[in-house]
């Protein structure tokens, strides 16, 4: 390859490029039609911005956690759908990454994704587990001539149809307990998936994420050799809550901006007195901050709880802080998005105004959802009942 | 790991968690979350271990690597009692 590491490299710059020229055009139609959002994929892909995570050695851009973090913000602000199947994505390769413990195949594997930009869905929820993702009920069995195999049924694999290749969480054998798991990561001409049902719903409706029963057929080599556990504790459930929580409030900050928008367009009509939305403006405004001071606290953390070793981002207290970001943005970005609906009146409901805000609610809705909110608050609760400080 | 500790922990395991697997049969090295201790089951052997010896684990030891095993277990109890019996 001729392109030299700086050109390379993904900027937040060209991002948000993305965000405004491409996902923000294709928003609507997206949403409207449930569809993938195609187009600002592809740009993501030509921008390189897929290996974003990936060591620069590896062939990807380096970027840290911080530097995905204003990524998923920044296409939370454009379109929710873009934003969540590029943070899906990020998690996998992160979780990679950060867990590959030099296994040659992973290596390769991961200069594959640079050079072909392809793009990771995940299969770790499962049908029988009750929505806990420490536990799977399907388990990697080898055959005979060495190769393993396994059959999931997943309940909701986002853009499980367009990804390149599936990160699927697997018990380690027949025999191992519920919570023993691996991870795989299988490549699509490895894998069937049959669809096991519509996708029809309220928002985040561009990610497409009907169930599937997956069947694949795959060498031992792609078992990732840190158990699942190790994986989820130290990257996969903290960066989950942390990417999905800096786009839930960019699409937060956007209804804002429209609702800003709204009232400065009403006080430019009659100039004098500020209009009476304008206080319900400034209302809004402290609402927003709430949610951006818990999120950026959230990164910051991780950032230092990870910055020498890993030990801090292992206890039951640090697990606790970032299920309460979770917990909480996913509370609170509906709220700013609901509060942006009254500052802008019937011109926010209406869908096909510039300050229209519905499909911003309708993706916030999803937030208390994807990983359930009551089951993490039952995790919580038995956690709070060791932990010493929070 | 003194191995009254150890007998200690043997028998919080065996009366106050449920394992899928014998506990007379682990060894003190083997894991005990792939003998079937669930991160539920953890935090009840971490509130029995904390009555049964009378002690509090710091946020710090509070991870999977120190219940992962009966000894892991046992050398943090140790660590603790050592605490005590100096201060």
């Amino acid at each position: 390859m001729s392109a030299t590491l700086a050109e390379k490299a993904v900027g937040l710059a060209e991002i948000r490029r993305i965000g405004e020229e491409i996902a923000a055009k294709h928003a609507d139609s997206v949403d409207r039609e449930a569809r993938f959002p195609t187009e600002s994929i592809d740009a993501l892909r030509e921008a390189r911005a897929l290996s974003a995570f990936v060591p620069t050695e590896l062939g990807g851009s380096g970027a840290s956690v911080a530097d995905i973090s204003a990524m998923c913000l920044e296409l939370g602000r454009h379109c929710g759908a873009t934003a969540m199947v590029f943070a899906m994505h990020q998690i996998q390769v992160a979780s990679m990454v950060r867990h590959l413990e030099n296994a040659p195949w992973y290596e390769g594997y991961l200069r594959e994704l640079a050079d072909k930009q392809r793009l990771i869905a995940s299969a770790t929820s499962e049908v029988g587990t009750g929505g806990d993702m420490g536990k799977s009920v399907a388990a990697v069995v080898r055959e005979e001539d060495g190769s393993c195999s396994f059959e999931k049924q997943g309940p909701t694999v986002s853009y499980g149809a367009h990804a390149d290749d599936l990160f699927v969480t697997l018990r380690r054998s027949p025999e191992a307990e519920p919570g023993d798991q691996v991870i795989v990561l299988v490549r699509k001409e490895q894998a069937t998936l049959e669809q096991t049902g519509t996708w029809d719903p309220l928002g985040m409706r561009g990610t497409c994420s009907p169930g599937y029963t997956i069947r694949a057929t795959f060498p031992a080599e792609q078992v990732l050799p840190t158990p699942f556990s190790r994986v989820a504790t130290e990257s996969m459930v903290p960066l989950s809550h942390i990417f999905w929580s800096q786009l839930w409030l960019g699409i937060a900050t956007d209804a804002f901006d429209r609702a800003r928008n709204f009232v400065r367009a009403q006080a430019k009509q009659r100039p004098g007195d500020p209009p009476p939305t304008a206080v319900r403006l400034s209302h809004l405004m402290s609402e927003l901050s709430l949610l951006r001071a818990e999120v950026m606290s959230a990164l910051h953390d991780f950032v230092e709880a990870d910055a020498a070793s890993r030990e801090p981002l292992a206890t039951l207290a640090t697990q606790l802080r970032f299920n309460n970001l979770k917990i909480a943005a996913s509370e609170q970005a509906p709220r700013v998005c609901q509060g942006a609906m009254s500052v802008c009146g019937i011109v926010g409901y209406k869908n096909d105004t510039p300050f229209s805000v519905g499909r911003h609610l309708r993706d916030t809705m999803s937030a208390c959802l994807m990983v359930a909110n009551e089951r993490i608050h039952q995790t919580n609760a038995s956690l709070l009942l060791v932990a010493k400080e929070v | 790991m003194r191995a009254e500790t150890a007998e200690k922990v043997r028998t919080i395991l065996r009366e106050q968690v449920r394992l899928s697997s014998d506990v007379d049969k682990l060894g003190d090295q083997d894991d005990l979350f792939q003998a079937g201790l669930s991160s539920h089951a953890s935090v009840n052997l971490m509130l029995a271990l904390e009555g049964g010896f009378d002690i509090e684990f710091p946020d710090e030891m509070l991870k999977r690597s120190t219940f992962e095993s009966i000894a892991s277990i046992s050398d943090a109890v140790d660590t603790l009692l050592g605490d005590e019996v100096a201060a």
